[in-house]
């Protein structure tokens, strides 16, 4: 029993690296403007197809993650300019309506350009699994919890040490009044975007190779990261992370100690009462009114 | 917003006209309703692409009886109600002489009411069991069951002495359905199942219930299912060190599950329909010619070929062949023609209807496959 508690806490936290990490972007973009970017999980799964195209075509790898995750910031770029710019001042339903939008049309042009197929990409160092005793995990489960954890670190940092990162924060506090201070928030709507899809990019680089990849993968994805970040406290990049761990491993113990069958609605019935009990998620502030 | 189209075949009856010959009697009309898009689009968009493919054939070699065919199609999108609404339109305003078609099980067991009242024969393409279980007059279907694919499993699984196995299946359609069957029948075949586990076909790991099964008595393991998870299933049991005989169902036959699953595919059997494996048919078999033609032909056109689009073939041609021994499109001899078609070499097998059996395969017309070196072998 035990070496199987170990493994199923081992899964979910492989899981929930993902989660978070997807649940990472979703914050990003709502700490600069209030938005539930809903295309946060076609930013994942653009990046792993570019990846994979890229690959097939015979890029090295190295060099084939950095032009996917490149290309991915573009596209986050594109949808901030073209479609969240453009309905600057209407009210976040109306910009959340439109990131809706926006995930049915990526998941369209994706469809088209890489058809109905799953994808699969190899693993980054080989897929011979390591054994802790009983309990297996992949090499690559490794990559994304070292990645999860990298990139949270670096999300951190950017916030708290560079000028760049107060002003996002700034934005997201009172925006007439970090415009009012020289910033220019249209700038960092723009780096809120790209940030976000880049974020989304890599969570999609890493778990690839062990999900596969299809032009509607980023459904399940964007759904379960929108859950972390709820859970965790919408607009606080760490409390997604800890709500995105949290659910993967409630996921895989429900599975593993009551019932498979059961194991989503058994995760999402804790996170409503999280939500019953503290609205504002476990790590969230508390609504802030603003005018 | 669904798509209707209507082939004329414009181009190819300018064609035919321009070479002599023309069409004097009134078309045969042929209805079907399919999920070309949404979800469910990888069944009905290679069916159509099949219907169409042979209907021009056909028209260009002088149509069936002297007539030409026409295609009427309409696309449901996968939803029943849809198709209840074009079932009707088929026959009422399109006054189609028989229809192919029902991509699911949904699709078509939802238009079975219209059909039996009208009567216009239908062959659905749809897998359940429901569809021809109890016998219905005017209803017939092409593709392999889950059962028949369920009873393959267990006759291998009992020849290499498994008693106990462990069953884990997908929250889809399919696999629902393929769960019952196999919770239903292993008993009367001697076998226990010792876990039943479940997973959501968007997961992304299934260890958490191949850890369960690890834990269990079980012999070998059956994971009914489709798409990417099967793939992940496979990984993950190689993964944990699981060393039991896997078994997959007939849904992950094709060669992007070896391609997903890599290395941990190997050793794993299955079910398959003998499209997948048609290269390897010894030239005795008489399917072998119909399906190598078959994949020749989609291919040249759209590339990768899937059963799908087969259970269409063998729809298209048992209605038209029928048309042909009934000298016409009178439907009730087109329906007598239908249940009597007895040795029609198809793609999923070899067909023999009778008035009990309106599907008219044997268990054997799947054929037992191992992967092996990144490979399917035909093992039985």
């Amino acid at each position: 029993m035990l070496d199987s508690l170990l493994q199923f806490l081992i899964t979910g936290v492989t899981v929930g690296s993902t989660y978070a990490l997807v649940g990472l972007g979703f914050a990003i973009i709502y700490n600069a403007s209030d938005v539930v970017n809903f295309a946060q999980g076609e930013f994942v799964m653009i990046g792993a197809m570019v990846a994979i195209s890229l690959l097939g075509a015979g890029t090295p790898f190295p060099l084939a993650l950095l032009l996917a995750v490149m290309a991915t910031v573009a596209v986050g770029l594109v949808l901030e300019a073209l479609a969240v710019e453009p309905a600057r001042g209407a009210p976040v339903v109306t910009l959340v309506i439109i990131t809706i939008g926006a995930s049915i049309l990526l998941r369209g042009v994706a469809l088209l350009v890489w058809g109905k197929d799953f994808h699969a990409m190899p693993h980054f160092s080989g897929d011979a699994p390591l054994h802790l005793g009983s309990a297996t995990l992949l090499p690559q489960n490794l990559w994304v919890m070292g990645g999860t954890a990298a990139l949270v670190l670096a999300v951190r940092q950017f916030f708290r040490r560079t000028s760049a990162g107060k002003a996002l924060l700034a934005c997201s506090c009172n925006r007439t009044a970090a415009q009012l201070m020289g910033i220019n928030v249209r700038r960092m709507m723009l780096l809120a975007y790209g940030l976000s899809a880049a974020l989304g990019a890599v969570a999609g680089l890493l778990v690839a190779p062990i999900t596969f990849t299809s032009y509607d993968s980023g459904v399940m994805l964007g759904l379960k990261g929108f859950s972390a970040a709820i859970l965790g406290g919408m607009g606080n990049p760490m409390g997604a992370v800890a709500g995105g761990l949290l659910l993967g491993v409630l996921e895989s113990l429900s599975a593993g100690l009551i019932s498979s069958g059961y194991k989503d609605a058994i995760a999402f019935v804790v996170v409503l009462l999280v939500l019953f009990l503290r609205p504002s998620g476990l790590f969230g502030k508390g609504a802030v009114e603003r005018a | 917003m669904h798509m209707r189209k209507r082939f004329f075949g414009l181009i190819l009856g300018a064609g035919v006209l321009a070479a002599g010959s023309s069409f004097a009697a009134d078309p045969i009309r042929i209805g079907t309703f399919l999920t070309v898009t949404g979800p469910a689009s990888f069944l009905g968009d290679p069916e159509l692409r099949t219907l169409q493919m042979y209907v021009e054939e056909l028209n260009a070699r002088g149509g069936v009886l002297g007539r030409k065919l026409e295609l009427v199609h309409y696309d449901t999108v996968g939803q029943a109600k849809e198709a209840v609404t074009f079932v009707k339109r088929l026959i009422q305003n399109d006054k189609v002489d028989v229809i192919v078609g029902g991509s699911s099980t949904g699709d078509t067991m939802a238009a079975i009411p219209e059909v039996e009242k009208a009567g216009i024969p239908l062959i659905s393409l749809a897998g359940g069991v429901e569809i021809v279980e109890p016998v219905k007059k005017w209803v017939f279907k092409t593709p392999h069951t889950d059962r028949m694919a369920a009873i393959r499993i267990f006759e291998d699984m009992k020849k290499r002495g498994i008693r106990k196995f462990a069953l884990i299946s997908g929250d889809g359609g399919y696999d629902k359905s393929g769960r019952k069957q196999v919770l239903e029948l292993a008993p009367s075949h001697g076998l226990e199942v010792v876990a039943d586990e479940s997973y959501g076909n968007k997961d992304t790991d299934m260890t958490t219930q191949l850890t369960k099964i690890r834990a269990t008595d079980a012999q070998a393991i059956l994971n009914f299912g489709f798409g990417a998870a099967p793939a992940i299933v496979t990984r993950n049991v190689r993964q944990l060190g699981i060393t039991l005989p896997v078994y997959q169902s007939h849904g992950v036959g094709s060669k992007k599950f070896i391609e997903m699953a890599g290395e941990a595919a190997e050793g794993v059997r299955l079910p398959a329909a003998a499209l997948v494996v048609a290269e390897q048919l010894a030239d005795s078999d008489p399917q072998k010619k119909v399906l190598l033609d078959y994949k020749a032909k989609f291919q040249a056109k759209h590339g990768e070929v899937s059963t799908f689009g087969g259970h269409a073939y063998d729809g298209f041609f048992i209605a038209v062949e029928a048309i042909q021994r009934a000298g016409g499109t009178d439907p009730a001899r087109v329906r007598d023609e239908i249940e009597k078609t007895r040795g029609f070499v198809g793609t999923a097998g070899v067909f023999h209807m009778s008035p009990q059996d309106h599907m008219g395969l044997s268990v054997d017309a799947f054929k037992m496959v191992e992967v092996r070196k990144g490979n399917w072998v035909i093992i039985d």
